[in-house]
Protein backbone atom coordinates (compact mmCIF):
# COMPACT_ATOMS: atom_id res chain seq x y z
CA UNK A 1 0.00 0.00 0.00
CA UNK A 2 2.69 2.60 1.09
CA UNK A 3 4.86 1.57 -1.91
CA UNK A 4 1.58 2.12 -4.06
CA UNK A 5 1.23 5.59 -2.74
CA UNK A 6 4.90 6.64 -3.40
CA UNK A 7 4.44 5.51 -6.76
CA UNK A 8 1.64 7.50 -7.64
CA UNK A 9 2.98 10.51 -5.98
CA UNK A 10 5.92 10.23 -7.47
CA UNK A 11 4.14 9.45 -11.09
CA UNK A 12 1.85 12.98 -9.92
CA UNK A 13 5.22 15.12 -9.16
CA UNK A 14 6.86 13.49 -12.50
CA UNK A 15 3.40 14.90 -14.52
CA UNK A 16 3.29 18.33 -12.37
CA UNK A 17 6.88 18.95 -13.93
CA UNK A 18 5.98 17.86 -17.53
CA UNK A 19 3.29 20.13 -17.46
CA UNK A 20 5.38 22.68 -15.74
CA UNK A 21 7.67 22.59 -18.17
CA UNK A 22 5.19 22.32 -21.02
CA UNK A 23 3.60 25.40 -20.09
CA UNK A 24 6.79 27.89 -19.27
CA UNK A 25 8.19 26.77 -22.95
CA UNK A 26 8.16 29.86 -24.83
CA UNK A 27 6.42 28.29 -28.16
CA UNK A 28 3.98 26.25 -25.94
CA UNK A 29 2.53 24.22 -28.17
CA UNK A 30 -1.26 26.05 -29.44
CA UNK A 31 -4.28 24.24 -29.32
CA UNK A 32 -5.30 22.84 -32.83
CA UNK A 33 -8.31 22.90 -34.43
CA UNK A 34 -11.01 20.53 -33.21
CA UNK A 35 -9.30 20.21 -29.35
CA UNK A 36 -11.25 20.96 -26.03
CA UNK A 37 -10.63 24.71 -24.98
CA UNK A 38 -10.70 24.92 -21.41
CA UNK A 39 -13.24 27.43 -19.81
CA UNK A 40 -11.63 30.58 -17.75
CA UNK A 41 -12.92 32.78 -15.01
CA UNK A 42 -11.57 36.62 -16.17
CA UNK A 43 -11.96 40.02 -14.57
CA UNK A 44 -13.24 42.54 -17.15
CA UNK A 45 -12.77 46.45 -17.36
CA UNK A 46 -16.04 46.86 -15.09
CA UNK A 47 -14.28 44.88 -12.07
CA UNK A 48 -16.53 42.40 -12.19
CA UNK A 49 -15.52 38.43 -12.75
CA UNK A 50 -16.49 36.77 -15.71
CA UNK A 51 -17.03 32.88 -16.21
CA UNK A 52 -16.67 32.43 -19.82
CA UNK A 53 -19.58 30.09 -19.93
CA UNK A 54 -21.54 32.72 -18.31
CA UNK A 55 -21.35 35.92 -20.67
CA UNK A 56 -24.07 36.44 -22.77
CA UNK A 57 -24.55 37.05 -26.61
CA UNK A 58 -26.55 40.70 -27.77
CA UNK A 59 -30.03 39.07 -27.11
CA UNK A 60 -28.56 37.79 -23.51
CA UNK A 61 -29.09 34.19 -24.96
CA UNK A 62 -26.41 31.32 -23.99
CA UNK A 63 -24.14 32.28 -26.65
CA UNK A 64 -23.86 29.18 -29.67
CA UNK A 65 -20.10 30.36 -30.15
CA UNK A 66 -17.20 32.36 -28.14
CA UNK A 67 -14.77 34.59 -30.61
CA UNK A 68 -12.22 34.68 -27.86
CA UNK A 69 -9.30 37.54 -28.83
CA UNK A 70 -6.30 38.03 -27.34
CA UNK A 71 -5.99 41.55 -27.57
CA UNK A 72 -4.18 44.62 -25.99
CA UNK A 73 -3.63 48.23 -26.00
CA UNK A 74 -0.14 48.55 -26.69
CA UNK A 75 0.48 45.94 -29.28
CA UNK A 76 0.40 48.38 -32.75
CA UNK A 77 -1.61 45.41 -34.67
CA UNK A 78 -3.69 45.11 -32.00
CA UNK A 79 -4.72 48.85 -32.28
CA UNK A 80 -5.00 48.69 -35.90
CA UNK A 81 -7.52 46.05 -35.10
CA UNK A 82 -9.24 47.06 -32.46
CA UNK A 83 -12.55 49.63 -33.80
CA UNK A 84 -12.52 46.25 -35.86
CA UNK A 85 -12.88 44.12 -32.73
CA UNK A 86 -15.51 45.98 -31.83
CA UNK A 87 -17.75 45.95 -35.28
CA UNK A 88 -16.82 41.84 -35.28
CA UNK A 89 -18.89 41.82 -31.76
CA UNK A 90 -21.28 44.15 -33.06
CA UNK A 91 -21.65 42.35 -35.96
CA UNK A 92 -21.50 38.67 -34.73
CA UNK A 93 -22.88 38.69 -30.90
CA UNK A 94 -26.45 39.39 -32.28
CA UNK A 95 -26.10 36.42 -34.65
CA UNK A 96 -24.99 34.25 -30.56
CA UNK A 97 -21.11 34.52 -31.59
CA UNK A 98 -20.08 36.88 -28.69
CA UNK A 99 -16.20 38.61 -28.85
CA UNK A 100 -14.42 38.10 -25.55
CA UNK A 101 -11.61 39.55 -25.41
CA UNK A 102 -8.44 38.62 -23.13
CA UNK A 103 -5.50 41.07 -22.65
CA UNK A 104 -2.57 38.47 -21.97
CA UNK A 105 0.30 40.78 -21.48
CA UNK A 106 2.23 41.54 -17.92
CA UNK A 107 1.36 44.62 -17.01
CA UNK A 108 4.57 45.81 -15.32
CA UNK A 109 6.29 44.64 -18.84
CA UNK A 110 3.53 46.75 -20.47
CA UNK A 111 1.87 49.33 -17.92
CA UNK A 112 -0.13 50.47 -20.48
CA UNK A 113 -2.13 47.11 -20.57
CA UNK A 114 -3.26 47.99 -17.14
CA UNK A 115 -6.91 47.18 -16.23
CA UNK A 116 -7.29 50.72 -15.48
CA UNK A 117 -5.49 51.45 -19.48
CA UNK A 118 -7.59 48.98 -20.63
CA UNK A 119 -10.90 50.05 -18.98
CA UNK A 120 -9.91 53.68 -20.15
CA UNK A 121 -9.31 52.47 -23.82
CA UNK A 122 -12.67 50.66 -23.39
CA UNK A 123 -14.52 53.54 -22.45
CA UNK A 124 -12.61 56.02 -24.91
CA UNK A 125 -13.48 53.60 -27.55
CA UNK A 126 -17.26 52.54 -26.45
CA UNK A 127 -16.19 48.69 -26.58
CA UNK A 128 -19.43 46.91 -25.80
CA UNK A 129 -17.88 43.67 -25.63
CA UNK A 130 -15.80 41.90 -22.44
CA UNK A 131 -12.24 43.19 -22.50
CA UNK A 132 -11.07 40.78 -19.45
CA UNK A 133 -7.54 40.55 -17.96
CA UNK A 134 -5.45 37.53 -17.67
CA UNK A 135 -3.84 38.86 -14.77
CA UNK A 136 -1.94 35.66 -13.64
CA UNK A 137 -1.10 34.90 -17.14
CA UNK A 138 -2.15 31.29 -16.68
CA UNK A 139 -4.91 31.26 -19.51
CA UNK A 140 -3.04 32.35 -22.46
CA UNK A 141 -0.72 29.74 -22.14
CA UNK A 142 -3.60 27.25 -21.82
CA UNK A 143 -4.47 28.40 -25.44
CA UNK A 144 -0.94 28.33 -26.38
CA UNK A 145 -1.68 32.11 -27.71
CA UNK A 146 1.38 33.83 -28.82
CA UNK A 147 0.82 37.18 -30.03
CA UNK A 148 -1.91 39.79 -30.65
CA UNK A 149 -4.09 40.31 -32.19
CA UNK A 150 -4.58 36.39 -32.33
CA UNK A 151 -8.50 34.98 -32.47
CA UNK A 152 -9.48 31.76 -31.21
CA UNK A 153 -13.21 30.59 -32.04
CA UNK A 154 -15.21 28.00 -29.79
CA UNK A 155 -18.10 26.65 -30.38
CA UNK A 156 -19.82 24.30 -27.62
CA UNK A 157 -19.97 20.43 -28.72
CA UNK A 158 -23.10 18.05 -28.04
CA UNK A 159 -20.85 17.09 -24.23
CA UNK A 160 -21.10 20.95 -23.88
CA UNK A 161 -17.00 20.95 -24.06
CA UNK A 162 -15.70 24.01 -25.93
CA UNK A 163 -14.27 22.77 -29.05
CA UNK A 164 -11.59 25.15 -31.02
CA UNK A 165 -13.15 25.53 -34.36
CA UNK A 166 -10.56 28.36 -36.45
CA UNK A 167 -7.63 30.21 -35.13
CA UNK A 168 -5.40 33.33 -36.06
CA UNK A 169 -5.98 36.65 -38.04
CA UNK A 170 -9.05 38.65 -37.78
CA UNK A 171 -8.42 38.97 -41.29
CA UNK A 172 -6.18 39.38 -44.13
CA UNK A 173 -5.00 43.25 -43.83
CA UNK A 174 -3.72 44.34 -41.13
CA UNK A 175 -2.61 47.75 -42.24
CA UNK A 176 -6.33 48.67 -44.11
CA UNK A 177 -9.68 47.71 -43.09
CA UNK A 178 -10.66 48.88 -46.23
CA UNK A 179 -8.59 46.93 -48.51
CA UNK A 180 -9.40 43.18 -46.80
CA UNK A 181 -10.49 40.42 -49.44
CA UNK A 182 -11.47 37.79 -46.58
CA UNK A 183 -13.11 38.36 -42.78
CA UNK A 184 -11.63 34.79 -41.78
CA UNK A 185 -13.86 35.25 -38.59
CA UNK A 186 -16.87 35.88 -39.97
CA UNK A 187 -16.27 33.04 -42.48
CA UNK A 188 -15.40 30.70 -39.87
CA UNK A 189 -18.80 31.65 -37.77
CA UNK A 190 -20.99 31.54 -40.82
CA UNK A 191 -18.97 28.07 -41.63
CA UNK A 192 -19.97 26.72 -38.51
CA UNK A 193 -23.83 28.07 -38.53
CA UNK A 194 -24.42 25.69 -41.29
CA UNK A 195 -22.61 23.16 -39.73
CA UNK A 196 -19.36 23.13 -41.92
CA UNK A 197 -15.66 22.91 -40.85
CA UNK A 198 -14.37 26.42 -41.08
CA UNK A 199 -11.80 26.61 -44.09
CA UNK A 200 -9.42 27.79 -43.78
CA UNK A 201 -9.29 27.01 -39.62
CA UNK A 202 -5.75 28.79 -38.74
CA UNK A 203 -4.32 31.63 -40.74
CA UNK A 204 -0.82 33.29 -39.04
CA UNK A 205 0.00 36.66 -38.83
CA UNK A 206 2.69 38.89 -37.70
CA UNK A 207 1.50 40.40 -34.11
CA UNK A 208 3.44 41.80 -31.04
CA UNK A 209 4.77 38.77 -28.88
CA UNK A 210 3.21 38.44 -25.40
CA UNK A 211 5.05 39.98 -22.52
CA UNK A 212 5.72 37.43 -19.65
CA UNK A 213 6.02 38.44 -16.27
CA UNK A 214 10.29 39.10 -16.02
CA UNK B 1 -6.76 11.59 0.37
CA UNK B 2 -6.90 12.47 -3.43
CA UNK B 3 -6.61 15.69 -2.92
CA UNK B 4 -3.72 15.96 -0.53
CA UNK B 5 -1.61 14.57 -3.36
CA UNK B 6 -3.26 17.13 -5.43
CA UNK B 7 -2.25 19.34 -3.45
CA UNK B 8 1.37 18.19 -3.42
CA UNK B 9 1.19 17.95 -6.82
CA UNK B 10 0.27 21.61 -7.63
CA UNK B 11 2.41 23.03 -4.71
CA UNK B 12 5.66 21.39 -6.81
CA UNK B 13 4.24 22.19 -9.94
CA UNK B 14 3.87 25.51 -8.74
CA UNK B 15 7.48 25.69 -7.83
CA UNK B 16 8.58 24.30 -10.76
CA UNK B 17 6.77 27.12 -12.77
CA UNK B 18 8.30 29.62 -11.20
CA UNK B 19 11.59 28.85 -11.56
CA UNK B 20 11.53 27.37 -14.95
CA UNK B 21 10.11 31.21 -15.59
CA UNK B 22 13.35 32.72 -13.86
CA UNK B 23 15.74 30.82 -16.06
CA UNK B 24 13.88 30.78 -19.57
CA UNK B 25 12.00 34.70 -19.24
CA UNK B 26 14.10 36.53 -21.45
CA UNK B 27 16.02 39.01 -19.70
CA UNK B 28 14.43 42.12 -21.63
CA UNK B 29 15.53 45.90 -20.39
CA UNK B 30 14.05 47.68 -17.89
CA UNK B 31 10.41 49.46 -19.38
CA UNK B 32 11.19 52.66 -19.95
CA UNK B 33 9.23 55.53 -20.30
CA UNK B 34 8.69 56.59 -23.97
CA UNK B 35 7.95 53.38 -26.01
CA UNK B 36 9.17 52.90 -29.57
CA UNK B 37 5.64 51.95 -30.60
CA UNK B 38 4.83 55.88 -30.92
CA UNK B 39 5.41 58.08 -33.70
CA UNK B 40 8.50 59.09 -34.15
CA UNK B 41 9.69 61.74 -36.80
CA UNK B 42 7.68 63.17 -39.56
CA UNK B 43 8.67 62.33 -42.55
CA UNK B 44 11.92 63.21 -43.83
CA UNK B 45 11.84 61.93 -47.43
CA UNK B 46 9.31 61.38 -50.07
CA UNK B 47 8.42 57.82 -51.17
CA UNK B 48 8.55 58.59 -54.71
CA UNK B 49 12.11 60.49 -54.87
CA UNK B 50 13.99 59.01 -52.14
CA UNK B 51 17.23 56.98 -52.20
CA UNK B 52 16.56 54.77 -49.78
CA UNK B 53 19.65 53.52 -47.74
CA UNK B 54 18.07 49.79 -47.74
CA UNK B 55 16.46 47.13 -50.22
CA UNK B 56 12.27 47.35 -50.23
CA UNK B 57 11.06 43.86 -51.32
CA UNK B 58 7.25 43.99 -51.82
CA UNK B 59 7.24 40.04 -51.98
CA UNK B 60 8.13 37.25 -49.81
CA UNK B 61 9.14 35.59 -53.29
CA UNK B 62 12.02 38.03 -53.37
CA UNK B 63 13.14 37.37 -49.88
CA UNK B 64 13.12 33.94 -49.98
CA UNK B 65 16.64 33.21 -51.68
CA UNK B 66 18.38 34.76 -48.55
CA UNK B 67 17.26 31.41 -46.57
CA UNK B 68 18.83 29.22 -49.29
CA UNK B 69 21.71 30.39 -50.15
CA UNK B 70 24.04 27.41 -50.93
CA UNK B 71 27.21 28.71 -49.76
CA UNK B 72 29.90 28.41 -46.74
CA UNK B 73 28.91 31.17 -45.22
CA UNK B 74 26.76 31.45 -42.02
CA UNK B 75 23.69 33.55 -42.49
CA UNK B 76 21.76 35.21 -39.36
CA UNK B 77 18.47 36.94 -40.52
CA UNK B 78 16.30 38.57 -37.98
CA UNK B 79 12.88 39.84 -38.35
CA UNK B 80 11.91 43.02 -36.58
CA UNK B 81 10.39 46.23 -36.77
CA UNK B 82 10.60 49.72 -35.18
CA UNK B 83 7.04 49.60 -33.64
CA UNK B 84 8.29 46.07 -31.99
CA UNK B 85 9.96 47.25 -28.63
CA UNK B 86 11.43 43.60 -27.66
CA UNK B 87 12.84 43.81 -31.18
CA UNK B 88 14.89 47.17 -30.61
CA UNK B 89 16.52 46.02 -27.65
CA UNK B 90 17.72 43.14 -29.02
CA UNK B 91 18.85 44.89 -32.46
CA UNK B 92 22.29 45.93 -31.15
CA UNK B 93 23.49 42.24 -30.46
CA UNK B 94 23.13 42.05 -34.25
CA UNK B 95 25.02 44.97 -34.46
CA UNK B 96 27.81 43.90 -32.14
CA UNK B 97 27.47 40.59 -33.72
CA UNK B 98 28.22 41.81 -36.95
CA UNK B 99 31.25 43.75 -35.40
CA UNK B 100 32.54 41.18 -33.87
CA UNK B 101 32.57 38.37 -36.42
CA UNK B 102 33.80 40.82 -39.45
CA UNK B 103 36.60 38.73 -40.21
CA UNK B 104 34.54 35.53 -40.12
CA UNK B 105 32.19 34.22 -43.35
CA UNK B 106 28.92 35.93 -41.41
CA UNK B 107 26.50 37.56 -42.64
CA UNK B 108 23.76 39.62 -40.56
CA UNK B 109 20.53 40.37 -42.45
CA UNK B 110 18.02 42.42 -40.60
CA UNK B 111 14.35 41.99 -42.30
CA UNK B 112 11.70 44.67 -41.03
CA UNK B 113 7.90 44.18 -40.64
CA UNK B 114 7.25 47.98 -40.74
CA UNK B 115 4.20 49.24 -42.83
CA UNK B 116 4.66 50.76 -46.03
CA UNK B 117 3.10 53.98 -44.45
CA UNK B 118 5.88 53.82 -41.77
CA UNK B 119 8.84 53.59 -44.43
CA UNK B 120 9.51 57.13 -44.58
CA UNK B 121 8.70 58.12 -41.30
CA UNK B 122 9.79 55.86 -39.12
CA UNK B 123 12.12 53.05 -40.81
CA UNK B 124 14.55 55.49 -42.84
CA UNK B 125 14.55 57.57 -39.58
CA UNK B 126 15.66 54.77 -37.40
CA UNK B 127 18.17 53.45 -40.08
CA UNK B 128 19.56 56.59 -40.01
CA UNK B 129 19.62 57.65 -36.51
CA UNK B 130 21.13 54.33 -35.43
CA UNK B 131 23.68 53.86 -38.38
CA UNK B 132 22.60 50.20 -38.58
CA UNK B 133 25.67 48.78 -39.85
CA UNK B 134 23.96 44.95 -41.21
CA UNK B 135 22.43 44.68 -44.16
CA UNK B 136 18.09 45.94 -43.67
CA UNK B 137 15.80 44.79 -46.41
CA UNK B 138 12.23 45.96 -45.53
CA UNK B 139 9.62 43.20 -46.55
CA UNK B 140 6.57 44.85 -47.23
CA UNK B 141 4.18 41.18 -47.49
CA UNK B 142 1.02 42.02 -46.13
CA UNK B 143 -0.31 38.02 -47.40
CA UNK B 144 1.55 37.10 -43.50
CA UNK B 145 -0.17 33.89 -43.69
CA UNK B 146 1.11 32.77 -47.41
CA UNK B 147 5.14 32.87 -46.30
CA UNK B 148 5.63 32.41 -42.67
CA UNK B 149 5.58 29.10 -42.97
CA UNK B 150 8.23 29.40 -45.37
CA UNK B 151 10.23 31.28 -42.66
CA UNK B 152 9.66 28.13 -40.03
CA UNK B 153 6.28 26.51 -39.67
CA UNK B 154 7.22 26.59 -36.01
CA UNK B 155 6.87 30.38 -36.34
CA UNK B 156 3.72 31.91 -34.79
CA UNK B 157 3.92 35.04 -36.08
CA UNK B 158 4.79 37.27 -33.06
CA UNK B 159 8.17 39.38 -33.40
CA UNK B 160 11.27 39.12 -32.74
CA UNK B 161 12.30 35.99 -34.39
CA UNK B 162 15.93 35.20 -35.90
CA UNK B 163 16.74 32.18 -38.52
CA UNK B 164 20.39 31.19 -38.28
CA UNK B 165 21.57 28.55 -40.75
CA UNK B 166 24.18 27.49 -43.02
CA UNK B 167 25.38 24.29 -45.24
CA UNK B 168 24.88 22.68 -42.27
CA UNK B 169 22.65 23.35 -39.37
CA UNK B 170 19.76 25.64 -39.68
CA UNK B 171 18.09 27.21 -35.76
CA UNK B 172 15.20 28.68 -35.14
CA UNK B 173 14.61 31.19 -32.51
CA UNK B 174 11.19 31.98 -31.42
CA UNK B 175 11.47 34.69 -29.19
CA UNK B 176 14.21 37.81 -28.11
CA UNK B 177 17.20 36.83 -27.18
CA UNK B 178 18.29 37.07 -23.24
CA UNK B 179 21.15 39.12 -24.03
CA UNK B 180 24.55 39.16 -26.85
CA UNK B 181 26.32 35.91 -25.48
CA UNK B 182 23.13 33.51 -26.28
CA UNK B 183 23.31 34.82 -29.93
CA UNK B 184 27.06 34.89 -29.89
CA UNK B 185 27.33 31.72 -28.86
CA UNK B 186 24.75 30.06 -31.17
CA UNK B 187 26.84 31.46 -34.22
CA UNK B 188 30.35 30.62 -32.92
CA UNK B 189 28.56 27.16 -32.82
CA UNK B 190 27.39 27.45 -35.85
CA UNK B 191 30.78 28.77 -37.77
CA UNK B 192 32.26 25.68 -36.16
CA UNK B 193 29.92 22.78 -38.06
Amino acid sequence: MKKGIILAVTLLLGAGVWMAASFTTTEAPPLKVGDVAPAFTLKNVDGKMYPLREIKDANGNTPKGYVVTFTCNTCPYAVMYEDRIQEMHEKLSPMGFPVVAVMPNDIDVKPGDSLDKMKERADDKGFTFKYLIDEKQDVYPMYGASRTPEVFLLTPNDKGQLILRYTGAIDDNAQNADAVTVNYVEKAVKAVMSNQEPSPSKVKAIGCSIKVKK
Amino acid sequence: MLNKYLLVLMVVGLFTFAACQSNAAPKEAPTDTAPVEEAQAAPTTSAKTADYPFEIVTSFDQLAPIFNRDSDSTYVINFWATWCKPCVEELPYFEQLHDDFSGEKLKVILVSLDFAKDIDRKLVPFVEEHKLRSEVIALLDGQYNNWIDKVDPEWSGAIPVTVLYNAKERKFIGEQFSGYDELSGLVTDLLKT
